[in-house]
């Protein structure tokens, strides 16, 4: 039987397994649009701009590992992907966005509506297409999900003329082999048996975990890995989740914002074993004295990632978890070591720079400290949600006082640092989890971004809960100027900020305040316990500011605590 | 150091976007660039000429080798190989001039491609010494313009560079 370009379109995604897409509609795609009207397995969920479309789609992705899909128009529709598409490139997501176009024979005429997404995007997809003929469609759908869910995951994008999505042909589901496209996934055994003997003669070790370790599943492996050799484990932003936060080895997060040992322990090493991650500037800090004395055991998917920012002693391209399995299965059978006898002395080393500056910060009893708001979140939730997060101030929070003991459990746009990525991430991941708490930690800037898609949430009866941290400032940024610019707060007050509780109500949402500690705690326990979404506004002391900090473009030890800044000390000094 | 890097690419519309994007959007500099079909219709050859020191270098053959049209990336200045590039130069002697551009076009085995009242156009194969040499010959003659195709490369068979 025939099948339109539409109908084709909704049948592979349904071969693909997919149950939600995120979208918005117009003019090209009314055609797939109206195939969808009467199926009943693949649901559109209809966003209120299509940037919460992408970030629900990446939210939806990240919470599962599965690839998240959205549907938009060309033009607008299309181009208001980009900050997704972007955010989900840099930090290896899994999408597949199909975008309309306008017909074939328009395409160059500046038709309306015609945008070259595909010229657009290409810098930041992984892959995308323009497909120009009906017949090559179900086999481009297939082969974008591969691309997009295997190797180095990203994001791929499908662009598809007005006139392909209603052209006829008869439907296939071709067999693909994309000759130019064979990621590697075993690593190099002679490497992983060098890097066993490195582990063994080390007597400073230290495991940096990525973003990697959860796109491969490897947590398990990770797990053993550290275990077995005990070897302290600090964690990038995308890392977290990926090793257990209340695990006695985990150091937390390292880098720009990362803990005093996290960053003291890596300094300090003798070799590093750097898993799924690429160094980051905001992980390293000044490049040329990151890890001084280490050896650098580099393994990751992505064989431009290995060496691109950082000297690497021992390379190892492949896939995460069947490197860390064969690497276990050599330390057990080919090295003895009495691992607790050796490791004593540096996990001392490592307790002792723990118990000299844990992470702390001053408690009021009058004006309410953000880090109290997400420790008490920790304590209420026990840890069993998902969070996802804006940027700024509270992403740094939410990742410094919540330990994360799951993969895919915390949501937060690492490497582009996206404002307005959580709250869509968010309804994203609740679709995919539909019992799970799942919990946005906001900044009254960030907030305001994506804002529409409480519309989503409410419609869809997704009872995500949002948790603003009001500092009445773009925080982030006035810390930078407080620091850095001599308390020139240029542009950075958000003079009116709405009343999140008439908002949330407005949106037919709950909405709650809290302007006194002893407040947090019932706003959010009421907020758990209804089941719909709420805007929870916390009043926070808006003088309060991200501690350790690690100013850019210094060295990773270089930190600045609370109580060195609070002594009038602005300039900040190294510890060692 | 300069080299030449020879990539094989699946041949579809926007293939060499991808690369020249790779190239712009990293800071990486392209000197010359020629693209052609192989023996395969589905594949084309791009020889590209660029310069960075071993790291950049390494990072350009990666970066390469991960875009999903590109099927094979060949670093020539590993392996022995020949090149070759072509330039078709327009000059415009003076009349004494002329028996003089026309012995020089023969010593490099030039090949007069057309001439007018005014004008020779000669086209000239070799690697890249050779061109240049012939462009500084032929500067002092009257050149009004010339068009180079850029370096195209082919490895030696059985034999590997030390
Ligand atoms: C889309 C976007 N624009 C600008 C920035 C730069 N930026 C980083 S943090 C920040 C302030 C965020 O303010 P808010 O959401 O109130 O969070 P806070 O830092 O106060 O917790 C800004 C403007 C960004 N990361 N993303």
């Amino acid at each position: 039987m025939k099948m339109t370009g539409s109908e084709i379109i909704i049948e592979s995604l349904r071969r693909e397994g997919v149950k939600h897409i995120f979208g918005y509609p117009g003019g090209v795609v009314l055609n797939i649009f109206d195939a969808l009207y009467d199926t009943k397995d693949v649901q559109l969920i209809l966003t209120r701009h299509e940037q919460g479309a992408i970030h629900a789609a990446d939210g939806y992705a990240r919470a599962t590992g599965k690839a998240g899909v959205a549907l938009v128009t060309s033009g607008p529709g299309a181009t208001n992907t980009v900050t997704g598409i972007a955010t989900a490139c840099m930090d290896s997501i899994p999408l597949v966005v199909l975008s309309g176009q306008v017909p074939t024979m328009l395409i160059g005429n500046d038709a309306f509506q015609e945008a070259d997404i595909v010229g657009i995007t290409r810098p930041c997809t992984k892959y995308n297409y323009l497909v120009k003929d009906v017949n090559e469609l179900s086999k481009i759908i297939r082969e974008a999900f591969h691309i997009a869910t295997t190797g180095r995951p990203g994001p791929v994008l499908i662009d598809l003329p007005k006139d392909v999505t209603t052209a006829k042909t008869e439907f296939h589901w071709p067999h693909i082999d994309v000759r130019s496209y064979k990621p590697t996934y075993e690593g190099n055994k002679y490497m992983i048996t060098q890097s066993a003997h490195l582990i063994a003669k080390a007597k400073k070790p230290v495991i940096i975990a990525g973003g990697g370790v959860i796109s491969s599943g490897a947590a398990k492996e990770l797990h053993e890995f550290a275990e077995l050799t005990r070897i302290p484990v600090a964690m990038t932003l995308m890392g977290l989740g990926g090793f257990p936060g209340t695990h006695d080895l985990s150091l937390g997060m390292l880098g720009m914002h990362g803990t005093y040992y996290a960053n003291r322990t890596v300094q300090d090493s003798d070799l590093l074993i750097a898993i799924g991650m690429r160094f980051d500037d905001r992980v390293t800090g000044k490049i040329d004295a990151f890890a001084p004395h280490a050896k650098i055991i580099h393994i990751d998917i992505d064989p431009t990632s290995i060496r691109k920012n950082v000297r690497v002693d021992i390379p190892i391209v492949g896939d995460v978890r069947r490197v860390l399995t064969v690497l276990n299965k050599i330390l057990k059978e080919e090295i003895q070591e009495q691992w607790e006898e050796v490791r004593k002395a540096w996990l001392k080393q490592v307790e002792a720079w723990k118990a000299e500056r844990p992470m702390t910060y001053t408690w009021s009893d009058e004006v309410i400290k953000p880090q109290f708001v997400v420790e008490k979140i920790y304590e209420l939730t026990k840890g069993d949600a998902i969070i996802a997060t804006e940027v700024g101030q509270n992403q740094m929070w939410a990742a410094q006082f919540y330990k994360y003991d799951k993969p895919r459990t915390w949501l937060s746009s690492g490497g582009l640092g996206t404002m307005g990525y959580g709250f869509p991430a968010a309804i994203g991941a609740q679709l995919a989890h539909p019992g799970k708490l799942v919990i946005d930690i906001a900044g009254d800037g960030s907030i305001q971004m994506n804002i529409q898609e409480l519309a989503t949430a409410i419609v869809n009866k997704l009872p995500v809960k949002v948790a603003i941290l009001n500092n009445r400032y773009l925080g982030m940024v006035r810390q930078w100027q407080e620091l850095f610019f001599n308390e020139r707060y240029s542009y950075s007050h958000l003079d009116v900020t709405p009343d999140f509780v008439e908002v949330a109500r407005a949106y037919g949402a709950l909405g709650l305040r809290a302007t006194k500690p002893s407040e947090v705690e019932p706003v959010l326990k009421e907020a758990f316990r209804v089941k719909k979404p709420v805007f929870m506004d916390f009043v926070i002391d808006w003088k309060e500011k991200v501690f350790p900090m690690v100013p850019a473009g210094a060295p990773i030890d270089h930190m600045l605590f609370e109580e060195t800044e609070k002594k009038g000390e602005k300039k900040l000094k190294a510890v060692k | 150091m300069r080299h030449t890097i020879s990539v094989l690419v699946e041949n579809k519309f926007g293939v060499l976007s991808r690369i020249s994007g790779l190239f712009s959007g990293r800071g990486y500099n392209i000197e010359s660039l020629s693209v052609g079909e192989t023996i395969d219709p589905q594949i084309s050859t791009m020889t590209i000429v660029t310069t960075g020191d071993d790291q950049i270098i390494e990072q350009i053959t990666k970066q390469l080798n991960k875009l999903i049209d590109v099927i094979k990336v060949t670093d020539m200045t590993e392996l022995e190989h020949v090149e070759r590039e072509m330039v078709l130069v327009k000059i415009a002697p003076r009349q004494e001039d002329k028996p003089e551009v026309l012995n020089i076009a023969e010593i490099f085995r030039g090949r007069i491609v057309d001439s007018s009242q005014k004008t020779y156009t000669i086209e000239i194969t070799g690697d890249e010494k050779k061109i240049e040499a012939f462009i500084e010959l032929m500067k002092p003659m009257g050149i009004k313009e010339f068009v180079r195709t850029g370096k195209v490369a082919i490895s030696r068979e059985g034999v590997r560079k030390k």
